[in-house]
Protein backbone atom coordinates (compact mmCIF):
# COMPACT_ATOMS: atom_id res chain seq x y z
CA UNK A 1 0.00 0.00 0.00
CA UNK A 2 2.62 2.72 1.15
CA UNK A 3 4.41 1.04 -2.33
CA UNK A 4 1.14 2.71 -3.96
CA UNK A 5 1.27 5.92 -2.29
CA UNK A 6 4.95 6.37 -3.23
CA UNK A 7 4.57 6.01 -6.70
CA UNK A 8 1.40 8.27 -6.85
CA UNK A 9 3.28 11.10 -5.09
CA UNK A 10 6.46 10.55 -7.66
CA UNK A 11 4.24 10.97 -10.52
CA UNK A 12 2.67 14.00 -8.86
CA UNK A 13 5.60 15.44 -8.52
CA UNK A 14 7.23 14.77 -11.64
CA UNK A 15 3.84 16.37 -13.67
CA UNK A 16 3.84 19.47 -11.11
CA UNK A 17 7.71 20.06 -11.76
CA UNK A 18 7.12 19.90 -15.38
CA UNK A 19 3.96 22.25 -15.38
CA UNK A 20 5.98 24.79 -13.60
CA UNK A 21 9.10 24.23 -15.84
CA UNK A 22 6.71 25.17 -18.64
CA UNK A 23 4.02 27.41 -17.94
CA UNK A 24 3.24 29.36 -20.74
CA UNK A 25 -0.18 27.14 -21.52
CA UNK A 26 -1.60 27.76 -17.73
CA UNK A 27 -0.42 30.86 -17.85
CA UNK A 28 -2.10 31.89 -20.98
CA UNK A 29 -5.04 29.54 -20.50
CA UNK A 30 -5.52 31.85 -16.92
CA UNK A 31 -5.09 34.93 -19.16
CA UNK A 32 -7.66 33.75 -21.35
CA UNK A 33 -10.10 33.37 -18.53
CA UNK A 34 -9.63 36.78 -17.15
CA UNK A 35 -9.86 38.13 -20.22
CA UNK A 36 -13.20 36.59 -21.11
CA UNK A 37 -14.94 37.58 -17.52
CA UNK A 38 -13.59 40.99 -18.32
CA UNK A 39 -15.16 41.02 -21.75
CA UNK A 40 -18.70 40.48 -20.14
CA UNK A 41 -19.13 43.54 -18.19
CA UNK A 42 -17.75 45.61 -21.10
CA UNK A 43 -20.23 43.83 -23.49
CA UNK A 44 -23.30 43.83 -20.60
CA UNK A 45 -22.55 47.46 -18.68
CA UNK A 46 -22.41 47.34 -15.22
CA UNK A 47 -26.06 47.93 -13.63
CA UNK A 48 -25.92 46.24 -10.57
CA UNK A 49 -28.86 44.02 -10.46
CA UNK A 50 -27.41 42.25 -13.72
CA UNK A 51 -23.76 41.42 -12.83
CA UNK A 52 -25.40 40.03 -9.69
CA UNK A 53 -27.50 37.45 -11.84
CA UNK A 54 -25.47 37.13 -14.67
CA UNK A 55 -21.90 37.82 -13.81
CA UNK A 56 -22.01 34.00 -11.69
CA UNK A 57 -22.90 31.85 -14.69
CA UNK A 58 -20.84 34.11 -16.74
CA UNK A 59 -17.60 32.85 -14.74
CA UNK A 60 -18.59 29.33 -14.99
CA UNK A 61 -18.81 29.09 -18.60
CA UNK A 62 -15.57 31.02 -19.09
CA UNK A 63 -14.16 28.16 -16.54
CA UNK A 64 -15.50 25.75 -18.32
CA UNK A 65 -14.07 27.11 -21.63
CA UNK A 66 -10.40 27.82 -19.86
CA UNK A 67 -10.42 24.61 -18.43
CA UNK A 68 -11.11 22.92 -22.40
CA UNK A 69 -7.80 24.86 -23.37
CA UNK A 70 -5.58 23.02 -20.67
CA UNK A 71 -6.91 19.32 -20.66
CA UNK A 72 -4.65 18.59 -23.39
CA UNK A 73 -2.05 19.05 -21.45
CA UNK A 74 -2.95 16.32 -18.96
CA UNK A 75 -1.39 13.73 -21.77
CA UNK A 76 0.25 15.62 -24.34
CA UNK A 77 3.95 15.38 -23.63
CA UNK A 78 3.72 12.21 -22.32
CA UNK A 79 1.85 11.01 -25.56
CA UNK A 80 4.40 13.16 -27.77
CA UNK A 81 7.44 11.50 -26.32
CA UNK A 82 6.45 7.97 -25.85
CA UNK A 83 6.46 8.53 -22.02
CA UNK A 84 2.93 7.06 -21.96
CA UNK A 85 3.95 4.26 -22.99
CA UNK A 86 6.47 3.45 -20.36
CA UNK A 87 3.38 4.22 -18.01
CA UNK A 88 1.45 1.53 -19.44
CA UNK A 89 4.46 -0.90 -19.54
CA UNK A 90 4.84 -0.21 -15.51
CA UNK A 91 3.81 -2.87 -13.00
CA UNK A 92 1.30 -0.58 -11.39
CA UNK A 93 -1.83 -0.11 -11.97
CA UNK A 94 -2.65 2.45 -14.79
CA UNK A 95 -5.38 3.51 -12.78
CA UNK A 96 -3.22 5.03 -9.93
CA UNK A 97 -0.88 6.38 -12.00
CA UNK A 98 -3.34 8.51 -14.18
CA UNK A 99 -5.49 10.03 -11.08
CA UNK A 100 -1.59 11.38 -10.30
CA UNK A 101 -1.68 13.41 -13.62
CA UNK A 102 -5.39 14.51 -13.55
CA UNK A 103 -4.67 15.36 -9.32
CA UNK A 104 -1.11 17.58 -11.05
CA UNK A 105 -3.62 18.87 -13.59
CA UNK A 106 -6.41 20.47 -10.96
CA UNK A 107 -3.45 21.41 -8.59
CA UNK A 108 -1.83 23.69 -11.32
CA UNK A 109 -4.83 24.70 -13.02
CA UNK A 110 -8.10 24.30 -10.82
CA UNK A 111 -6.46 26.00 -7.61
CA UNK A 112 -5.27 28.85 -9.64
CA UNK A 113 -8.67 29.17 -11.50
CA UNK A 114 -10.66 28.96 -8.16
CA UNK A 115 -8.33 32.20 -6.45
CA UNK A 116 -8.58 34.69 -9.75
CA UNK A 117 -12.65 33.83 -9.88
CA UNK A 118 -12.68 34.61 -6.66
CA UNK A 119 -11.04 37.73 -7.04
CA UNK A 120 -12.81 38.61 -10.24
CA UNK A 121 -15.80 38.05 -8.17
CA UNK A 122 -14.60 40.44 -5.19
CA UNK A 123 -14.16 42.88 -8.21
CA UNK A 124 -16.99 42.76 -9.58
CA UNK A 125 -18.27 43.75 -6.58
CA UNK A 126 -20.53 40.42 -6.15
CA UNK A 127 -22.07 39.67 -3.08
CA UNK A 128 -20.29 37.53 -0.19
CA UNK A 129 -23.09 35.30 -0.69
CA UNK A 130 -22.20 35.01 -4.09
CA UNK A 131 -18.66 34.85 -3.48
CA UNK A 132 -19.21 31.69 -1.34
CA UNK A 133 -21.30 29.85 -3.17
CA UNK A 134 -18.97 30.52 -6.61
CA UNK A 135 -16.08 29.38 -4.39
CA UNK A 136 -17.82 25.80 -2.88
CA UNK A 137 -19.25 25.04 -6.77
CA UNK A 138 -15.64 25.60 -8.16
CA UNK A 139 -14.19 23.61 -5.78
CA UNK A 140 -16.28 20.82 -6.68
CA UNK A 141 -16.81 21.01 -10.04
CA UNK A 142 -13.27 21.95 -11.51
CA UNK A 143 -11.95 18.52 -10.56
CA UNK A 144 -14.79 16.81 -12.16
CA UNK A 145 -14.02 18.88 -15.31
CA UNK A 146 -10.45 17.75 -14.88
CA UNK A 147 -11.53 14.25 -14.25
CA UNK A 148 -14.16 13.85 -17.39
CA UNK A 149 -11.54 15.87 -19.42
CA UNK A 150 -9.11 13.19 -19.08
CA UNK A 151 -10.81 10.27 -20.40
CA UNK A 152 -11.33 12.77 -23.88
CA UNK A 153 -8.41 13.21 -23.60
CA UNK A 154 -6.86 10.03 -23.12
CA UNK A 155 -9.89 9.63 -26.40
CA UNK A 156 -8.50 12.13 -28.84
CA UNK A 157 -5.03 12.48 -28.03
CA UNK A 158 -2.84 12.78 -31.15
CA UNK A 159 -5.73 12.53 -33.65
CA UNK A 160 -6.23 15.02 -36.42
CA UNK A 161 -8.27 17.98 -35.50
CA UNK A 162 -8.33 19.59 -32.09
CA UNK A 163 -11.69 20.51 -32.03
CA UNK A 164 -13.09 16.85 -31.25
CA UNK A 165 -11.89 17.21 -27.71
CA UNK A 166 -14.35 20.14 -26.93
CA UNK A 167 -16.70 18.68 -28.93
CA UNK A 168 -16.76 15.61 -26.41
CA UNK A 169 -16.75 17.31 -23.03
CA UNK A 170 -19.01 20.09 -23.36
CA UNK A 171 -22.09 18.07 -23.95
CA UNK A 172 -20.73 16.21 -20.68
CA UNK A 173 -19.62 18.82 -18.75
CA UNK A 174 -23.40 20.37 -18.49
CA UNK A 175 -24.80 19.00 -15.22
CA UNK A 176 -22.11 20.18 -13.73
CA UNK A 177 -22.75 23.64 -15.19
CA UNK A 178 -26.22 23.64 -14.46
CA UNK A 179 -25.82 22.26 -10.86
CA UNK A 180 -23.49 24.98 -10.52
CA UNK A 181 -25.01 27.74 -11.60
CA UNK A 182 -28.50 27.14 -9.87
CA UNK A 183 -26.56 26.81 -6.92
CA UNK A 184 -25.31 30.22 -7.26
CA UNK A 185 -28.43 31.84 -7.94
CA UNK A 186 -30.10 29.95 -4.80
CA UNK A 187 -27.47 31.98 -2.73
CA UNK A 188 -28.21 35.44 -4.49
CA UNK A 189 -32.13 34.73 -3.72
CA UNK A 190 -30.95 33.69 0.01
CA UNK A 191 -32.23 29.96 -0.59
CA UNK A 192 -30.86 27.31 0.58
CA UNK A 193 -28.17 25.48 -1.82
CA UNK A 194 -27.76 22.39 -0.13
CA UNK A 195 -29.69 20.31 -2.50
CA UNK A 196 -27.13 21.59 -5.34
CA UNK A 197 -23.92 21.53 -3.72
CA UNK A 198 -24.86 17.19 -2.41
CA UNK A 199 -25.42 16.63 -6.00
CA UNK A 200 -22.20 17.75 -7.09
CA UNK A 201 -20.32 16.07 -4.51
CA UNK A 202 -22.49 12.77 -5.45
CA UNK A 203 -20.93 13.80 -9.64
CA UNK A 204 -17.61 14.18 -7.77
CA UNK A 205 -17.15 11.15 -5.57
CA UNK A 206 -18.84 8.93 -9.11
CA UNK A 207 -16.17 10.86 -11.53
CA UNK A 208 -13.29 10.23 -8.94
CA UNK A 209 -13.91 6.73 -9.06
CA UNK A 210 -15.02 6.01 -12.60
CA UNK A 211 -13.25 8.41 -14.37
CA UNK A 212 -9.60 7.05 -13.93
CA UNK A 213 -10.76 3.72 -14.54
CA UNK A 214 -12.26 5.03 -18.21
CA UNK A 215 -8.75 7.06 -19.02
CA UNK A 216 -7.03 4.05 -18.19
CA UNK A 217 -8.72 1.73 -20.33
CA UNK A 218 -9.05 4.31 -23.31
CA UNK A 219 -4.96 5.09 -23.03
CA UNK A 220 -4.41 1.09 -23.28
CA UNK A 221 -6.83 1.08 -26.44
CA UNK A 222 -5.04 4.35 -27.93
CA UNK A 223 -1.59 2.60 -27.48
CA UNK A 224 -2.71 -0.70 -28.49
CA UNK B 1 -66.13 15.84 -48.40
CA UNK B 2 -64.75 13.03 -45.82
CA UNK B 3 -61.33 12.84 -47.67
CA UNK B 4 -61.41 16.99 -47.52
CA UNK B 5 -61.71 16.26 -43.75
CA UNK B 6 -59.09 13.94 -43.11
CA UNK B 7 -56.37 16.52 -45.38
CA UNK B 8 -57.40 19.22 -43.08
CA UNK B 9 -56.84 17.63 -39.83
CA UNK B 10 -59.12 19.77 -38.16
CA UNK B 11 -56.98 23.56 -38.95
CA UNK B 12 -53.89 21.73 -37.80
CA UNK B 13 -52.85 20.42 -41.39
CA UNK B 14 -49.51 22.26 -42.11
CA UNK B 15 -47.89 20.77 -38.42
CA UNK B 16 -49.22 17.69 -38.78
CA UNK B 17 -48.01 17.04 -42.58
CA UNK B 18 -44.98 18.63 -42.45
CA UNK B 19 -44.21 16.29 -39.20
CA UNK B 20 -45.22 13.61 -41.27
CA UNK B 21 -43.54 14.36 -44.09
CA UNK B 22 -39.87 14.57 -42.43
CA UNK B 23 -40.31 11.79 -40.74
CA UNK B 24 -41.01 10.24 -44.18
CA UNK B 25 -37.80 11.85 -45.43
CA UNK B 26 -35.65 10.75 -42.77
CA UNK B 27 -37.36 7.16 -42.84
CA UNK B 28 -36.91 6.85 -46.44
CA UNK B 29 -33.02 8.49 -46.45
CA UNK B 30 -32.35 6.09 -43.90
CA UNK B 31 -33.64 2.58 -45.44
CA UNK B 32 -32.57 4.08 -49.01
CA UNK B 33 -28.46 5.25 -48.07
CA UNK B 34 -28.73 1.25 -46.36
CA UNK B 35 -29.94 -0.45 -49.42
CA UNK B 36 -27.43 1.75 -52.12
CA UNK B 37 -24.11 0.70 -49.90
CA UNK B 38 -24.93 -2.81 -49.74
CA UNK B 39 -25.49 -2.50 -53.74
CA UNK B 40 -22.53 -0.48 -53.72
CA UNK B 41 -20.76 -3.06 -51.56
CA UNK B 42 -21.23 -6.25 -53.66
CA UNK B 43 -20.51 -4.33 -56.71
CA UNK B 44 -17.04 -3.41 -55.73
CA UNK B 45 -16.32 -6.80 -54.26
CA UNK B 46 -17.28 -8.84 -57.08
CA UNK B 47 -15.18 -6.28 -59.26
CA UNK B 48 -12.20 -6.81 -57.02
CA UNK B 49 -12.85 -10.61 -57.45
CA UNK B 50 -12.83 -10.82 -60.77
CA UNK C 1 -23.40 -18.84 -22.34
CA UNK C 2 -20.05 -18.27 -23.97
CA UNK C 3 -20.20 -20.31 -26.50
CA UNK C 4 -23.47 -19.31 -28.05
CA UNK C 5 -22.16 -15.71 -27.81
CA UNK C 6 -19.26 -16.64 -29.62
CA UNK C 7 -21.35 -18.28 -32.05
CA UNK C 8 -23.51 -15.41 -33.03
CA UNK C 9 -20.58 -13.38 -33.32
CA UNK C 10 -19.39 -15.25 -36.01
CA UNK C 11 -19.83 -13.01 -38.97
CA UNK C 12 -20.85 -15.83 -41.03
CA UNK C 13 -23.83 -17.29 -39.10
CA UNK C 14 -25.05 -13.65 -38.17
CA UNK C 15 -24.99 -13.20 -42.15
CA UNK C 16 -27.02 -16.47 -42.60
CA UNK C 17 -29.21 -15.59 -39.84
CA UNK C 18 -29.82 -12.11 -40.22
CA UNK C 19 -30.61 -13.08 -44.00
CA UNK C 20 -33.74 -15.33 -42.47
CA UNK C 21 -33.98 -13.08 -39.95
CA UNK C 22 -34.59 -9.41 -42.40
CA UNK C 23 -37.10 -10.94 -44.06
CA UNK C 24 -39.79 -11.36 -41.13
CA UNK C 25 -38.81 -8.28 -39.59
CA UNK C 26 -39.43 -6.35 -42.37
CA UNK C 27 -43.01 -7.65 -43.04
CA UNK C 28 -43.85 -7.31 -39.24
CA UNK C 29 -42.49 -3.68 -39.80
CA UNK C 30 -44.73 -3.02 -42.83
CA UNK C 31 -48.05 -4.22 -41.32
CA UNK C 32 -47.61 -2.37 -38.07
CA UNK C 33 -46.32 0.97 -40.21
CA UNK C 34 -49.47 0.63 -42.38
CA UNK C 35 -52.16 -0.31 -39.91
CA UNK C 36 -50.34 2.03 -37.35
CA UNK C 37 -50.97 5.03 -39.67
CA UNK C 38 -54.08 3.82 -40.15
CA UNK C 39 -55.38 3.78 -37.21
CA UNK C 40 -53.53 6.91 -36.20
CA UNK C 41 -54.58 9.16 -38.92
CA UNK C 42 -58.28 7.65 -39.61
CA UNK C 43 -59.45 5.73 -36.96
CA UNK C 44 -58.09 7.40 -33.50
CA UNK C 45 -60.71 10.31 -32.60
CA UNK C 46 -59.26 13.88 -32.45
CA UNK C 47 -58.40 14.70 -28.70
CA UNK C 48 -60.78 17.11 -26.89
CA UNK C 49 -58.11 19.40 -25.86
CA UNK C 50 -55.23 19.10 -28.81
CA UNK C 51 -57.64 18.44 -31.79
CA UNK C 52 -56.08 16.67 -34.83
CA UNK C 53 -52.49 18.01 -33.95
CA UNK C 54 -52.26 14.89 -31.59
CA UNK C 55 -51.78 12.64 -34.21
CA UNK C 56 -47.99 14.15 -34.20
CA UNK C 57 -47.57 11.83 -31.27
CA UNK C 58 -47.41 8.95 -33.51
CA UNK C 59 -44.39 9.88 -35.39
CA UNK C 60 -42.94 11.89 -32.63
CA UNK C 61 -43.49 9.32 -29.56
CA UNK C 62 -41.55 6.61 -31.26
CA UNK C 63 -38.78 8.19 -32.65
CA UNK C 64 -38.16 9.75 -29.06
CA UNK C 65 -38.30 6.29 -27.60
CA UNK C 66 -35.86 4.94 -30.50
CA UNK C 67 -33.51 7.30 -30.00
CA UNK C 68 -32.50 7.09 -26.07
CA UNK C 69 -33.23 2.79 -27.02
CA UNK C 70 -30.56 3.61 -29.68
CA UNK C 71 -27.89 5.00 -27.30
CA UNK C 72 -28.84 2.39 -24.78
CA UNK C 73 -27.72 -0.24 -27.44
CA UNK C 74 -24.53 2.17 -28.42
CA UNK C 75 -23.48 1.64 -25.20
CA UNK C 76 -24.07 -2.30 -24.87
CA UNK C 77 -22.44 -3.38 -27.75
CA UNK C 78 -19.40 -1.15 -26.77
CA UNK C 79 -19.82 -3.04 -23.48
CA UNK C 80 -19.58 -6.22 -25.08
CA UNK C 81 -17.00 -5.08 -27.99
CA UNK C 82 -14.52 -3.81 -25.00
CA UNK C 83 -15.12 -7.13 -22.91
CA UNK C 84 -15.66 -10.35 -25.60
CA UNK C 85 -13.73 -8.41 -28.38
CA UNK C 86 -16.70 -9.40 -30.86
CA UNK C 87 -16.52 -7.92 -34.34
CA UNK C 88 -20.69 -7.61 -35.03
CA UNK C 89 -20.61 -5.82 -31.71
CA UNK C 90 -18.63 -3.20 -32.68
CA UNK C 91 -20.06 -2.91 -36.65
CA UNK C 92 -23.48 -2.73 -34.95
CA UNK C 93 -22.67 0.19 -32.71
CA UNK C 94 -21.11 2.04 -35.78
CA UNK C 95 -23.67 1.59 -38.39
CA UNK C 96 -26.46 2.31 -35.17
CA UNK C 97 -24.93 5.58 -34.53
CA UNK C 98 -25.85 7.74 -37.45
CA UNK C 99 -29.06 5.94 -37.52
CA UNK C 100 -29.87 6.91 -33.71
CA UNK C 101 -28.58 10.53 -34.73
CA UNK C 102 -31.48 10.61 -37.55
CA UNK C 103 -33.95 9.55 -35.28
CA UNK C 104 -33.28 12.22 -32.12
CA UNK C 105 -33.19 14.76 -35.42
CA UNK C 106 -36.40 13.27 -36.02
CA UNK C 107 -37.94 13.40 -32.14
CA UNK C 108 -36.57 17.10 -32.10
CA UNK C 109 -37.93 18.48 -34.72
CA UNK C 110 -41.98 16.92 -34.75
CA UNK C 111 -41.74 18.12 -31.37
CA UNK C 112 -41.17 21.34 -32.36
CA UNK C 113 -43.32 21.26 -34.87
CA UNK C 114 -45.96 20.04 -32.38
CA UNK C 115 -45.25 23.02 -29.90
CA UNK C 116 -46.06 25.46 -32.24
CA UNK C 117 -49.72 25.12 -32.28
CA UNK C 118 -49.48 23.85 -28.46
CA UNK C 119 -47.42 26.32 -26.48
CA UNK C 120 -46.99 28.56 -29.11
CA UNK C 121 -43.45 28.63 -29.77
CA UNK C 122 -41.40 25.62 -31.26
CA UNK C 123 -39.16 25.48 -28.49
CA UNK C 124 -39.08 25.79 -24.78
CA UNK C 125 -36.07 25.14 -23.10
CA UNK C 126 -37.39 22.73 -21.27
CA UNK C 127 -36.03 19.91 -19.02
CA UNK C 128 -37.45 16.99 -22.39
CA UNK C 129 -36.40 19.04 -25.02
CA UNK C 130 -33.01 20.36 -23.43
CA UNK C 131 -31.97 16.52 -22.77
CA UNK C 132 -32.61 15.21 -26.17
CA UNK C 133 -30.84 18.08 -27.76
CA UNK C 134 -27.70 16.92 -25.79
CA UNK C 135 -28.14 13.17 -26.36
CA UNK C 136 -27.83 14.54 -30.07
CA UNK C 137 -25.08 16.32 -29.42
CA UNK C 138 -23.85 12.89 -28.21
CA UNK C 139 -24.69 11.16 -30.78
CA UNK C 140 -22.38 13.83 -33.00
CA UNK C 141 -19.69 13.73 -30.78
CA UNK C 142 -20.07 9.66 -30.75
CA UNK C 143 -19.77 10.06 -34.90
CA UNK C 144 -16.82 12.58 -34.76
CA UNK C 145 -14.67 10.02 -32.91
CA UNK C 146 -15.37 7.31 -34.59
CA UNK C 147 -14.22 9.17 -38.17
CA UNK C 148 -11.29 10.69 -36.44
CA UNK C 149 -9.24 6.85 -36.48
CA UNK C 150 -8.12 5.12 -39.39
CA UNK C 151 -8.54 1.79 -37.50
CA UNK C 152 -11.74 0.77 -37.28
CA UNK C 153 -11.33 -1.72 -34.27
CA UNK C 154 -9.46 0.95 -31.98
CA UNK C 155 -12.85 3.14 -33.62
CA UNK C 156 -14.89 1.23 -32.08
CA UNK C 157 -12.78 0.56 -28.38
CA UNK C 158 -12.75 4.32 -27.96
CA UNK C 159 -16.26 4.40 -29.02
CA UNK C 160 -17.07 2.31 -26.79
CA UNK C 161 -15.61 3.80 -23.62
CA UNK C 162 -17.30 7.46 -24.66
CA UNK C 163 -20.54 5.45 -24.93
CA UNK C 164 -20.46 3.79 -21.40
CA UNK C 165 -19.26 7.62 -19.63
CA UNK C 166 -22.40 8.85 -21.97
CA UNK C 167 -25.13 6.22 -20.58
CA UNK C 168 -23.99 6.94 -17.11
CA UNK C 169 -24.27 10.39 -18.02
CA UNK C 170 -27.84 10.94 -19.75
CA UNK C 171 -30.01 10.37 -16.46
CA UNK C 172 -27.58 13.01 -14.63
CA UNK C 173 -28.14 15.26 -17.64
CA UNK C 174 -32.13 14.69 -17.77
CA UNK C 175 -32.66 15.02 -13.91
CA UNK C 176 -30.03 17.88 -13.84
CA UNK C 177 -31.94 19.86 -16.02
CA UNK C 178 -35.22 18.72 -15.14
CA UNK C 179 -34.23 20.73 -11.52
CA UNK C 180 -32.79 23.51 -13.72
CA UNK C 181 -36.02 24.35 -15.77
CA UNK C 182 -38.42 23.85 -12.70
CA UNK C 183 -36.77 25.92 -10.71
CA UNK C 184 -36.72 28.76 -13.38
CA UNK C 185 -40.06 28.08 -14.94
CA UNK C 186 -43.47 27.78 -14.04
CA UNK C 187 -45.49 24.74 -15.03
CA UNK C 188 -46.98 26.14 -17.93
CA UNK C 189 -46.13 23.48 -20.49
CA UNK C 190 -49.43 21.47 -21.04
CA UNK C 191 -48.16 17.84 -21.67
CA UNK C 192 -50.25 15.58 -22.95
CA UNK C 193 -52.60 13.80 -20.17
CA UNK C 194 -51.27 10.43 -19.96
CA UNK C 195 -53.26 8.01 -17.48
CA UNK C 196 -56.26 8.70 -19.81
CA UNK C 197 -55.32 8.32 -22.52
CA UNK C 198 -57.65 6.48 -25.08
CA UNK C 199 -57.65 2.85 -26.23
CA UNK C 200 -58.49 4.09 -29.91
CA UNK C 201 -55.51 6.53 -29.33
CA UNK C 202 -52.86 3.86 -27.49
CA UNK C 203 -53.07 0.89 -30.06
CA UNK C 204 -51.96 2.74 -33.24
CA UNK C 205 -48.85 4.42 -31.03
CA UNK C 206 -48.00 0.90 -29.88
CA UNK C 207 -47.88 -0.10 -33.15
CA UNK C 208 -46.01 2.67 -34.40
CA UNK C 209 -43.28 1.99 -31.64
CA UNK C 210 -42.94 -1.75 -33.06
CA UNK C 211 -42.85 -0.09 -36.85
CA UNK C 212 -39.97 2.26 -35.70
CA UNK C 213 -38.07 -0.79 -33.98
CA UNK C 214 -38.90 -3.18 -36.45
CA UNK C 215 -37.31 -0.26 -38.90
CA UNK C 216 -34.72 0.59 -36.95
CA UNK C 217 -33.73 -3.36 -36.99
CA UNK C 218 -34.10 -3.58 -40.57
CA UNK C 219 -31.67 -0.90 -41.06
CA UNK C 220 -29.31 -1.70 -39.05
CA UNK C 221 -29.18 -5.42 -40.25
CA UNK C 222 -29.05 -4.36 -43.81
CA UNK C 223 -25.92 -1.86 -43.49
CA UNK C 224 -24.29 -4.67 -40.88
CA UNK C 225 -23.90 -7.30 -43.58
CA UNK C 226 -22.84 -4.94 -46.11
CA UNK C 227 -20.00 -4.11 -43.51
CA UNK C 228 -19.72 -8.02 -42.94
CA UNK C 229 -18.97 -8.48 -46.49
CA UNK C 230 -16.20 -5.50 -46.46
CA UNK C 231 -14.17 -7.20 -43.53
CA UNK C 232 -14.39 -10.67 -43.99
CA UNK C 233 -14.32 -10.17 -48.50
CA UNK C 234 -11.29 -12.96 -48.35
CA UNK C 235 -12.98 -15.91 -46.95
CA UNK C 236 -14.51 -18.27 -48.65
CA UNK C 237 -18.00 -17.98 -47.51
CA UNK C 238 -17.96 -14.54 -49.18
CA UNK C 239 -16.64 -15.65 -52.42
CA UNK C 240 -19.33 -18.26 -52.56
CA UNK C 241 -22.03 -15.74 -51.87
CA UNK C 242 -20.48 -13.14 -54.78
CA UNK C 243 -19.96 -16.02 -57.38
CA UNK C 244 -23.69 -16.40 -57.09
Amino acid sequence: MSEYINIFNVILRRDLILAFRDKTDFINSLFFFIIVITLFPLSFGTKSTIVNEIIPGMIWISALLATCLTLETIFRSDFEDGSIEQLTLSRYPLTLLVSAKIFAHWITFGIPLIIISLLMGILLSLSNEIIMALFITLILGTPILSLLGSVMVALTIGLRGGMLLNLLILPLSMPVLIFSTVAIQNAASNQSMIAEVYFLAGILVLTITLAPLATAAALRIRLS
Amino acid sequence: MILNNFFSMGGYAAYVWSAYGISFIVLFLNIFLAIRNERKTIDELKKIKE
Amino acid sequence: MYKWIHQFGSPKYFYDISLCLSKWVTIVCIVCFISGLYGGLVLAPADYQQGDSFRIIYVHVPAAWMSLFIYIVLAASGAISLIWHIKISDIIARVSAPIGASYTFLALSTGAIWGKPMWGTYWVWDARLTSELILLFLYLGYMALQSAFDDKRIAARAGAVLALIGIINIPIIHYSVEWWSTLHQGPTITKLDKPSIHFTMLIPLILMVIAFKTFYITTVLIKTRSEILKYECNSSWVKKILGN
